[in-house]
C-alpha cells in the first residue's frame, strides 16, 4: 500500500499547490467525496470499536460463554462444509449450462432467480415450509407415509444444515455463473482435440477443465468464504440463532450481543474472528490487485 | 428426419436428470410464495399444491392496508424506493469521481485508496455493522434515513470504485491526450468524453447499489425503527413478532416486494452479468 511519490515531490519545495497540475488538484477533489465516506463510517466505527472491545475481561466473558463456543464451531461448519458443498455443485452445475440446449439456455434464466430476488421474503418462505405442524414438507411426508415428519427447526444440527441449505439456495446463482465464464474461456479446440484422441469425460475435465479453472476456483472459493462470514440472514431469518441459541454463527452473535445491549462483548466477538478474517482478506487483495 | 441414436437419448435423458432436480430446487421456495399469496388462509395452511379457491384478496388487503401490520405499507414501500434511489444516486457520484481520479488522472496516493476500498470491500458487511450502529448513535443520524443511506454508500462504494476503475483502465490514453490537445479542460474530458464512454459500466453500478439498498436487511433494522420510517423488508421482519402471524398476508408482502428487484435484474441482465462478473474475480 505504499504511496508512490516521485523524487522531488517528497522533497521540502515549493508550496504543494504550485507542485500539483490542474489535472491533478481535480483528481483530490473528486477523491474527495470517497476519502470523507472512508472516514466517516470505515475508520472512525472500526477504531472506536476497537477502542470498545479493549478490555481482556471482554475476551474471558466471551470465553466462559458457551454460546459464544457454540458460533464459533457453528461458523467453521458453515464455512468448511457448507461452503465446499456449493462449490461443488457450482462447479458441476456450470458444466451443465454449458451444454448447448435452448431449454437449458431457459433453465439458466430461471435459475437466477434466487440471487435476483431478495432473501427475506424467499427464506421466511422456506422457513414455513419446515413448519413442522402446517409446513408444506410435513404435509407432504405425512401424505406418503402417515407419519408426522420430523420438528425441522428444533433440533440444532438440522436447523443448522438448513440454514446452510438457504445459503446454498441463495448463492448457488451467482458462483455457477462465474465458473460458467471460466470454463466458456476455455478454447474449445482443446476439447476437440481430446475428443479425437477419444478421452473420457473424467479425463476430459482432469486434464483441461480442472487445469485452466483451478486458480478461479480456489479464488471464488476463498472469496465466499469470507462473505459468508458475513451471511446474517440466511441463520437470523430461518432460525433466529435458536432453538435455544444453538445455531448462531459470529454475524448473528455479534447482533445478538447488541441488542443485549453488551457492545463491548458483541465488538470483541468480532475482533477474535479477525485472525481467520485478516489472513484471507490479504491473500485475496494480493491476487486480485495484481 | 433421421431418428436420433440411443446414445443421444442417453445425453439427453442424463441433462433432464439434471435440469429438472435444479428447476425443483429453484422455484419451489418462490412458487411457495406465490401460493401463499394467491391462497385464503385456510388453503394456505393445508398444504395443497394449488388452492381450491385461489383469490387476490391478499393482494386486496394488502393495497388497501387493511391490517395491523399493513397499515403503513405504502409509507414503507415509498421509504424503501427513496433510499434505494437515493444510494444509487451518490454510490455513482462518489465512485464515478474517485475511478476518474485514480484512473485517468493518476492523482498521487490513488493506488493506497483503491486498496483501502478493496480491503473495506472484503470485511463481511455483518462486522462493520455493529460499529456503525454505535457509529450513527454518535452522529446522531439513528431513526434517520440519513443514516442508513450512508451506510449503504459506505458498502457499495468500494466495489463501485474498483470495477469502475477497471473500466476505465480500458479506455485508451490516446482519447485523453487527444482531448487536451483540443483544449479541453479536466472537466470537460470528464463529461464529454470519459462519462459517455463508462455508461454502460454505470448502468451496471447503478443498478448494483439500487438493488443492494432495496434488498438489505440487517442494517435497515439496526438503524430504523420506527413503523413509519422503516423499510419493506424490516416491516417483513416485524411480521413475525406476532404468535399468529397472517404468514398469507407476509408472503403476499414478500412477493410484492421482491417483483421489483427482480424486473430491474431482468431488464439490466445483460448489463449486470457482463459487468459484475468481469469485475467480481479476476483469475
Amino acid at each position: 500500500m505504499a504511496i508512490t511519490l516521485s523524487g522531488d515531490q517528497a522533497l521540502p519545495g515549493p508550496p504543494l499547490s504550485s507542485r500539483l497540475t490542474p489535472a491533478q488538484v481535480w483528481g483530490i477533489i473528486l477523491l474527495a467525496p470517497y476519502l470523507l465516506v472512508f472516514l466517516a463510517f470505515v475508520v472512525y466505527p472500526v477504531g472506536y470499536g476497537l477502542w470498545l472491545a479493549r478490555a481482556p475481561s471482554n475476551y474471558v466473558a466471551l470465553y466462559n460463554d458457551p454460546i459464544f463456543a457454540r458460533a464459533a464451531i457453528n461458523t467453521l461448519i458453515f464455512l468448511v462444509v457448507g461452503i465446499n458443498i456449493k462449490m461443488l455443485i457450482a462447479l458441476f452445475l456450470s458444466g451443465f449450462f454449458a451444454v448447448q440446449r435452448t431449454w437449458i439456455k431457459w433453465l439458466s434464466v430461471i435459475f437466477i432467480l434466487p440471487w435476483a430476488v431478495p432473501s427475506i421474503p424467499t427464506i421466511l418462505s422456506v422457513r414455513f415450509m419446515l413448519n413442522p405442524e402446517w409446513g408444506m414438507i410435513n404435509h407432504f411426508i405425512f401424505s406418503l407415509t402417515g407419519d408426522d415428519g420430523p420438528n425441522w427447526l428444533n433440533d440444532p444440527t438440522v436447523a443448522l444444515c438448513m440454514a446452510i441449505a438457504v445459503h446454498i439456495w441463495k448463492s448457488l446463482p451467482f458462483w455457477t455463473l462465474i465458473l460458467i465464464t471460466g470454463r466458456l474461456a476455455i478454447s474449445h479446440d482443446l476439447f476437440e482435440a481430446a475428443e479425437v484422441d477419444g478421452a473420457s469425460w473424467w479425463q476430459k475435465f482432469r486434464f483441461i477443465t480442472w487445469p485452466s479453472m483451478q486458480t478461479l476456483y480456489v479464488t471464488c472459493t476463498l472469496l465466499s468464504m469470507i462473505w459468508t462470514l458475513g451471511d446474517f440472514n440466511s441463520v437470523y431469518l430461518l432460525t433466529g440463532g435458536g432453538p435455544a441459541d444453538l445455531t448462531h454463527v459470529l454475524a448473528t452473535l455479534g447482533i445478538r450481543y447488541l441488542r443485549l445491549d453488551q457492545l463491548s462483548l458483541a465488538m470483541a466477538s468480532i475482533v477474535c474472528a479477525m485472525p481467520f478474517v485478516l489472513p484471507l482478506v490479504y491473500f485475496m487483495m494480493k491476487r486480485l490487485s495484481r | 428426419m433421421k431418428l436420433p441414436s440411443l446414445r443421444d437419448v442417453a445425453t439427453e435423458a442424463r441433462l433432464l436428470l439434471i435440469g429438472i432436480p435444479v428447476f425443483l430446487w429453484t422455484m419451489i421456495p418462490i412458487y411457495h410464495m406465490f401460493l401463499f399469496a394467491i391462497s385464503p388462509k385456510e388453503d394456505a395452511f393445508s398444504g395443497k399444491l394449488w388452492p381450491d379457491h385461489p383469490t387476490l384478496h391478499n393482494f386486496e388487503i394488502v393495497f388497501k392496508q387493511q391490517h395491523y401490520f399493513l397499515r403503513d405499507f405504502y409509507v414503507q414501500f415509498w421509504n424503501s424506493t427513496v433510499i434505494a434511489v437515493s444510494v444509487g444516486v451518490l454510490t455513482l457520484f462518489i465512485a464515478t469521481g474517485a475511478a476518474f481520479s485514480i484512473s485517468r488522472l493518476k492523482v498521487p496516493g490513488g493506488r493506497a485508496v483503491l486498496n483501502l476500498a478493496l480491503f473495506t470491500y472484503f470485511i463481511p458487511a455483518a462486522f462493520l455493522a455493529v460499529p456503525m450502529y454505535r457509529t450513527m448513535g454518535n452522529y446522531g443520524l439513528l431513526n434517520n434515513h440519513w443514516s442508513l443511506i450512508l451506510a449503504m454508500v459506505t458498502i457499495a462504494s468500494p466495489y463501485a470504485i474498483w470495477v469502475l476503475k477497471q473500466a476505465s483502465d480500458k479506455l485508451p490514453v490516446e482519447l485523453d491526450e487527444a482531448a487536451v490537445m483540443d483544449g479541453a479542460t479536466t472537466l470537460q474530458i470528464f463529461r464529454l468524453v470519459y462519462l459517455p464512454l463508462m455508461m454502460p459500466s454505470l448502468v451496471a453500478i447503478g443498478t448494483y447499489a439500487v438493488l443492494l439498498a432495496w434488498n438489505e436487511y440487517l442494517y435497515a433494522f439496526l438503524l430504523l425503527s420506527n413503523d413509519r420510517e422503516i423499510t419493506l423488508p424490516v416491516a417483513l421482519g416485524n411480521f413475525l413478532a406476532a404468535d399468529d402471524s397472517p404468514w398469507e398476508l407476509l408472503m403476499t408482502t414478500g412477493f410484492i416486494y421482491a417483483l421489483p428487484p427482480a424486473a430491474v435484474y431482468y431488464a439490466f441482465r445483460r448489463y449486470m452479468v457482463g459487468g459484475l462478473t468481469a469485475g467480481a474475480v479476476k483469475s
